[in-house]
């Protein structure tokens, strides 16, 4: 009976928590139709989900490209058709590599001092502050980290690709003796635009749901915990969550939309 | 100006606040003394509107806080300022930019006069000269006064401190108090203090309440407080170990 009891307990703290997700996500879509927009706020996020992810994403990009390169000659060689490497190094990529890595670097990077950030704004009763001048946080703090991770994570994603193209031909081409224009001309005819177009809508999903997990860890810390215990905790959960609902709204949107 | 009306909060089965009411006419400072963690600083959130009773009524001006619309509840915090326990400075911007922060936010001003409004707050806290600073770069006593320099420039008719002495030696506290005193006398704000900060705090309010097991245990002018012969009242202020109240 106990057992059922606790068990009981758990499902409807689940399902609460889930609620309560989903109603700050909401009344953070709906901020960004209630004018004025934080511009220069929204500015200096892009700055920090967007610019300041570049480096971490040319290393994963270039590196990516370069393992794909050296396994995809290898094992298309093996058949005979390495003239094939350009679209096995770049459809992958663009439909699937690009957008799940650039999101999982930018949860690991950016995603993870935002929960941190909010969270101590949170415990300091900063956020209490804001809301007493009356400014909300959802317009003040989680509208421009929304939006700025929903322009960010598709150019993100763009830049994750052509550096991974290019970590493959210096592999392909460069290192095993492929021709260039081989590498180039078979992607280019395997490639279209529909490719293109799946890889950025996922991106843009990605970067809602960074957005989405990251603030909501922060401004409800305590769910996790009380003081720094409390945001480390969060922090944590926020990363893993995030990165779980990455992979998992990767399958259920390729398998349903493309 | 400010009501309670039999207001009731728990959190989980702790029923920390047990149906409190008290009055606090304009311009009047009220002192809420009490143990720790006996609901003070949850009683003063409540007025601000940043927690909803389970039960009871606040009146700000006769104006129901916990149910007013986000636009009236922004209209009404116009015209309070709140000074928390840490300050609740944003740690990410200096001293100049976290007092100019609500007008920059809130007001049409140009830059100018901003930096006039801000300047004065400042040297009104005793604080000219500290602007270009960081909140982690300040004493306990100057991150208090930043605060309160954040709040005065709205200039605000209602204040409410929660333990603004807490953390800082005798005598930097004492010149906190003296500093709410001294813009007392001068806005004439309505205000609520939470303090352990006893017998001092009798010197500057008007009222005392004692908060203890979840009501208002003993209300009054300070001399009421101090000649009280309730045994409770009698021990806190004395800060005597031996009494009534259990500390274990």
């Amino acid at each position: 009976m106990d057992m059922i009891r606790r068990l009981g307990g758990s499902v409807i703290l689940i399902v609460s928590r889930i609620g309560l997700m989903g109603l700050f996500l909401i009344k953070t879509v709906f901020y960004i139709f209630i004018p004025p927009l934080k511009f220069y706020r929204l500015l200096k996020q892009i700055r920090f989900i967007g610019a300041q992810s570049s480096f971490v994403i040319i290393l994963t990009g270039l590196f990516t490209g370069m393992v794909l390169g050296l396994q995809g000659f290898r094992i298309l060689e093996y058949f005979g058709s390495d003239a094939l490497l350009g679209p096995t190094v770049a459809l992958p990529l663009i439909k699937e590599m690009g957008p799940v890595l650039a999101a999982l670097m930018v949860t690991a990077r950016a995603g993870s001092a935002l929960t941190a950030e909010i969270g101590i704004m949170r415990i300091s009763e900063q956020i209490d502050a804001l809301e007493l001048m009356g400014l909300s946080p959802y317009r003040y703090l989680f509208v421009p980290n929304l939006l700025a991770a929903i322009i960010s994570l598709p150019l993100l994603t763009a830049f994750f690709d052509v550096i991974g193209i290019y970590g493959g031909y210096l592999v392909g081409v460069k290192l095993l003796g492929l021709g260039g224009g081989v590498y180039f001309g078979e992607m280019a005819t395997s490639v279209d635009m529909k490719d293109i177009t799946e890889g950025i809508f996922k991106s843009l999903s990605f970067g809602v749901i960074i957005a989405w997990v990251s603030c909501f860890k922060g401004f409800y810390v305590q769910l996790a915990g009380q003081g720094a215990e409390g945001v480390s905790k969060a922090t944590t959960q926020s990363v893993v969550l995030s990165a779980v609902l990455i992979l998992v709204w990767d399958y259920v949107m390729t398998s349903i939309f493309f | 100006m400010i009501q309670i009306q039999d207001l009731h909060k728990s959190f989980g089965d702790n029923e920390i606040i047990q149906g409190i009411s008290l009055d606090i006419n304009k311009g009047e400072v009220l002192a809420l003394i009490g143990g720790s963690g006996k609901g003070k600083s949850v009683l003063l959130k409540h007025v601000a509107g940043l927690l909803k009773p389970d039960k009871g009524r606040i009146l700000i001006n006769g104006k129901d806080i916990a149910r007013l619309r986000s636009g009236e509840l922004t209209q009404v915090r116009r015209h309070m300022g709140f000074l928390f326990q840490g300050g609740a400075l944003f740690d990410s911007m200096t001293v100049y930019d976290n007092v100019a922060f609500p007008l920059r936010e809130k007001t049409k001003m140009n830059e100018a006069e901003i930096r006039e409004k801000v300047l004065d707050s400042l040297a009104q806290v005793g604080l000219a000269g500290a602007e270009d600073r960081f909140p982690s770069q300040i004493s306990g006593g100057m991150v208090k006064r930043t605060a309160f320099a954040r709040e005065l420039v709205w200039h605000p008719e209602i204040m409410l401190f929660d333990e603004p002495t807490t953390g800082l030696d005798p005598i930097i506290g004492n010149s906190i108090l003296n500093l709410i005193n001294d813009l007392h006398k001068k806005y004439l704000f309505t205000g609520i203090i939470v303090t352990h900060e006893i017998p001092r705090i009798f010197d500057i309010v008007d009222k005392v309440a004692m908060l203890h097991d979840g009501v208002i245990l003993a209300e009054g002018t300070p001399h009421d407080i101090v000649t009280s012969d309730d045994p409770i009242v009698q021990q806190f202020i004395k800060g005597e170990i031996d009494g009534p109240i259990s500390y274990r």
